[in-house]
């Protein structure tokens, strides 16, 4: 094994969240009645025609721009033409040899280091319909139904250099590229719901040769680490063919997850003549290079530069960072809590910590959450300024996050304010001091740990509403420590 | 006089003076139909039902003072691969025998906003195919000229209706001559405009980089009012060019005093009929006369259009045509499987011709073959169109025969290259997305209609409605009819 590597490249499809399909002004919602999402022009119906969707070029330029590509001036679109129920015209309108976007490059880290991947092309196309099949599978299945709704839903297809070297590599890449897209909010990237998929090419060479060899693309990767594993399975496959003094054949293999294991699809010889030749039905598009400009300043910070910056700029951890920007959203929340309230520390800590937690249980994304940023300094302030203890505000950030109610108003309603009052604190403390006399009287005499034991019960006859770190500065002025 | 052997402009102006009802001007129609259409065959589907209802409508609104065009009430033909909500659009084939539309193409609605009632669809070549609508799976078109001969195609029944005063008017559709051919063979005017002038949308797609919709009528002023009526941007269709059309009616009579006409070097060489070339010398002499300054041109290219025609036709073809695999619509075949199934649909639900250009479409689109074929035509559909633009800096219009013989009698033409060799005059007006027309000009020996054909630059179809307004003259000097026999 070691005498070889390991070359890996991909091509992943990403469904763009325009509001309206590519072709078409059907919507692009997901769910919804079967073919309940369609017209003429994405069934395509005899004499329909298409119209691009200026967003999803929008959308196209920026997931481009991001991945550091260059926009030609000028690209086209490109008949795909194969026979499959789920393709209603029988070709798919993809673009060809003038993608929008060429030549770029991603920057991710993986295990073994920061490594930076090419990036071939960026280009359009259209995405296709569901074959619903009767039965458990497709084979042995009686019938199938089609659901069009998915049909002519924007796609981008990202192609790679063959930069990859390892499984491992390939998946961080992946996850990597998903980040990146979800933060120019381009894609949600729902590998589950089908909306980012990829396949993989993947040859190994001896050590030290340039000529790649022998290719095999793999395809039904439905997971990051179906990804990894059937990519780990597929290396295992040709290196023993190769140690077997085996060829290995240039074909399609498609993973089963179940069984662990790549099995041939097509051969060489069977794969499609797709028979691309210019779409007629629609002109080259020409590429304003002010409005690519424009998109440029647009693009947020992306997630590689945002956490070395969020690292240096608040003193976090690599580990706090790590979680802030795996989710654009939580960074954006996170910098605007700071703005507001300074100790980045505690609110990193309450974000990765409670927010998170009360967040997974009701199973909610933080954009989703009845929790905004104001909430979230009001609650850090009420703990700041000692109005509630920590406890309670654990129960208050629940409390907002089922409600909707802003902290204080929670914390009114449940009647939690910290008792801060000196002469009430006083009279609690003399009152306990009184009821324990011979605990009071060990304590004056030196046994210090006793003074937890009179502020629990404090705390206990207050029901957690006395600021426990005054009635701690009470108890030791009573008793004289 | 009868109404339906009326122009559409005649109908028009007895609408608009009370004269005349449109429901009159349907039952004319209508009744026509009934008597002459068994022996014509034009028609695949008639509406009397809704163009009489259609009609009535339009009568209440001229009653009402709320006309919605000059042309409210004038019925008119379309070709059936034009798309009409809630009728069939056989497209001529098995295929879509019982395929019902379920949206207005562009210029159905452009129709509707006019006015128009919609008497019926018409015949034609399967899905465009062929000039002589021979190649029609549904039903065979008769010339009304003489019923043994063919009425020309793809859009035959188009002109056969128009052409035996089944309607004032027509649309049909021009790939590579579908308009101009067949309007030559019935004695008709047909205009095929400027690629991107009239919106595709809704017409069934042949050739998609060579489609236009085009005109049938008896005169030149109603082909030019009916362009008017459905030429135009439209969102829907993305090669649509995106402004409204001029008024297209007022050049007719403009005249041609100083408009410069071309006709080929050598054409007299070409393999016309006597009788054609005859037609060409008049037409030439009486555009002189009438001021135009005539002159020789060359376009040596012409003899390659009709390969490269074939070649990028083809091609597009066989992947417009690849939709129809029994899924979703039309014909189903049913097999043993998804494969089996568009096999079988495929194999029963499309005639030979359309067949073999799916083939031969898919041949040359095929790796390994793709550079040598489609890209090579593509070419040299680049330098047509170049060397029509510079031949445009010279004359205004070019003149030419639409077709070098009239009409042909059935079966006449077994050979399919013999049968594409018929469009050699019109397919290059096509590859160069030039609007062209042909016009009734002459008779041949045996009484049948010639037509000469009027090609300008692109958009100019007021220069080439020009020269045909003048022409056209001559012939009703001379004839003093309109073309419905």
């Amino acid at each position: 094994m070691a005498q070889y590597e390991v070359v890996i490249g991909l091509e992943i499809h990403a469904e763009l969240l325009t509001k309206t399909k590519i072709f078409c002004a059907c919507t692009t919602a997901f769910g919804g009645h079967a073919n309940s999402h369609c017209c003429p022009v994405c069934l395509g119906l005899p004499g329909a025609l298409p119209v691009l969707n200026e967003k999803a070029v929008e959308y196209g330029i920026k997931a481009g721009l991001a991945l550091d590509c260059r926009i030609p001036e000028r690209c086209k679109f490109d008949r795909k033409n194969y026979f499959y129920p789920d393709l209603p015209k029988a070709y798919q309108i993809s673009q060809y040899d003038e993608p929008l976007c060429l030549g770029g490059s991603v920057t991710c880290e993986t295990e073994t280091g920061l490594q930076t991947i090419g990036v071939t092309r960026v280009h359009l196309e259209e995405e296709a319909g569901k074959s619903v099949h009767s039965g458990d599978n497709i084979l042995g299945s009686e019938y199938s139904s089609m659901d069009y709704n998915r049909a002519g839903i924007p796609l981008i297809e990202i192609v790679t250099e063959p930069d990859l070297r390892s499984p491992q590599d390939a998946k961080a890449f992946l996850e990597h590229l998903k980040r990146v897209l979800q933060y120019i909010e381009v894609s949600d990237c729902k590998m589950e719901e089908g909306s980012l998929r990829c396949d993989a090419n993947v040859s190994l060479r001896p050590l030290g040769v340039q000529e790649l060899g022998t290719k095999v693309e793999i395809k039904n990767l439905n997971s990051f680490r179906s990804v990894e594993r059937a990519l780990q399975h597929e290396v295992t496959r040709q290196s023993q063919l190769y140690e077997a003094k085996q060829q290995v054949e240039q074909e399609t293999r498609a993973w089963d997850e179940a069984r662990g294991v790549t099995v041939s699809m097509r051969s060489k010889e069977e794969s499609h003549d797709y028979r691309y030749f210019p779409e007629p039905d629609i002109p080259p598009v020409h590429i304003n290079s002010l409005w690519v400009e424009d998109l440029r300043s647009g693009l947020p910070e992306l997630p590689l530069s945002r956490k070395e910056r969020l690292q240096r700029q608040y003193g976090l951890t690599t580990y706090e960072a790590e979680f802030l920007v795996s989710q654009r959203s939580w960074s954006d929340f996170f910098e605007a809590v700071v703005q507001e309230f300074d100790q980045e520390k505690m609110v990193v800590n309450w974000l990765m910590g409670d927010v998170s937690r009360v967040l997974n249980a009701r199973e909610e994304t933080l954009p989703q959450s009845q929790l905004d940023v104001s909430g979230l300094v009001e609650l850090l302030r009420l703990i700041d300024t000692g109005t509630i203890s920590g406890s309670q505000a654990k129960a208050v950030l629940e409390a907002v996050c089922a409600t909707g109610q802003p902290p204080a108003d929670v914390v009114q309603t449940l009647g939690m304010q910290q008792i801060s009052d000196e002469d009430q604190l006083a009279a609690m403390v003399d009152a306990v001091i009184a009821q324990y006399p011979g605990e009071a009287q060990r304590c004056r005499e030196g046994d210090a740990k006793l003074i937890g034991f009179f502020v629990g019960q404090i705390m206990k006859g207050s029901q957690g509403k006395a600021n426990p770190k005054m009635v701690n500065e009470l108890l030791r002025k009573k008793l004289k420590l | 006089m009868e109404l339906h052997t009326m122009t559409a402009g005649e109908l028009a102006s007895m609408l608009e003076k009370g004269e005349i009802s449109s429901v009159d001007a349907v039952k004319s129609c209508l009744d026509h139909i009934a008597a002459r259409d068994q022996a014509v065959g034009a028609f695949l589907t008639v509406l009397a039902e809704q163009a009489l209802q259609a009609a009535e409508q339009s009568d209440t609104r001229r009653r009402e003072g709320r006309a919605l065009s000059l042309w409210d009430g004038v019925p008119i033909a379309i070709k059936d691969n034009l798309a009409l909500q809630g009728v069939r659009n056989t497209c001529g084939s098995k295929m879509l025998e019982h395929y019902i539309a379920p949206y207005d193409a562009h210029v159905v609605t452009k129709l509707k906003q006019a006015g128009m009632p919609i008497l019926g669809k018409t015949n034609m070549d399967e899905f465009a195919m062929g000039s002589s609508t021979e190649f029609s799976a549904l039903q065979v078109t008769r010339n009304p000229w003489d019923v043994e001969r063919v009425p020309g195609g793809s859009s035959g029944g188009s002109a056969a209706c128009v052409a035996a005063g089944e309607a004032p008017w027509a649309l049909g559709s021009d790939t590579g001559g579908s308009v101009r051919e067949p309007a030559s063979f019935c004695g008709l005017v047909g205009i095929k405009p400027t690629y991107g002038r009239v919106s595709r949308y809704g017409l069934v797609a042949f050739a998609s980089s060579l489609d236009q919709v085009g005109t049938f009528s008896r005169t030149v002023s109603d082909g030019a009012a009916l362009l008017s009526a459905i030429a135009g941007s439209d969102a829907k269709d993305s090669t649509s060019i995106p402004d409204a059309g001029p008024d297209y009616a007022s050049a007719v009579r403009r005249g041609v005093q100083g408009l410069r006409v071309g006709v080929l070097d050598g054409w007299e060489q070409d393999t016309v009929l006597p009788s054609v070339a005859a037609s060409m010398q008049e037409a030439t002499a009486a555009l002189k006369r009438a001021g135009a300054e005539v002159t020789t041109v060359s376009l040596n290219l012409l003899d390659k259009a009709i390969e490269t025609y074939y070649l990028i036709a083809m091609a597009e073809a066989s992947s417009n045509l690849a939709r129809y695999d029994g899924v979703r619509y039309g014909l189903r075949v049913d097999g043993t499987d998804a494969a089996d199934m568009f096999r079988r649909t495929r194999s029963e639900g499309f005639g030979q011709e359309v067949k073999r250009r799916i083939l031969l479409g898919t041949y040359v689109l095929s790796a390994g073959y793709y550079d040598a074929y489609y890209k090579k035509a593509q070419q040299v559909r680049t330098l047509i169109r170049s060397q029509f633009a510079q031949m445009f800096n010279d004359v205004d219009v070019l003149l030419t025969p639409t077709t070098a013989a009239t009409a042909f009698r059935f079966g006449e033409k077994q050979d399919p290259l013999q049968m594409y060799q018929t469009d050699y005059y019109t397919v290059p007006a096509n590859l160069a997305g030039l609007p062209a027309m042909s016009l009734p000009f002459g008779r041949c020996e045996a009484g049948l209609p010639i037509g000469l054909q009027l090609t300008a630059g692109a958009l100019q179809e007021p220069v080439m409605l020009q020269a045909a307004g003048v022409l056209e003259q001559v012939e009703q000097d001379r004839r003093g009819s309109y073309g419905a026999v």
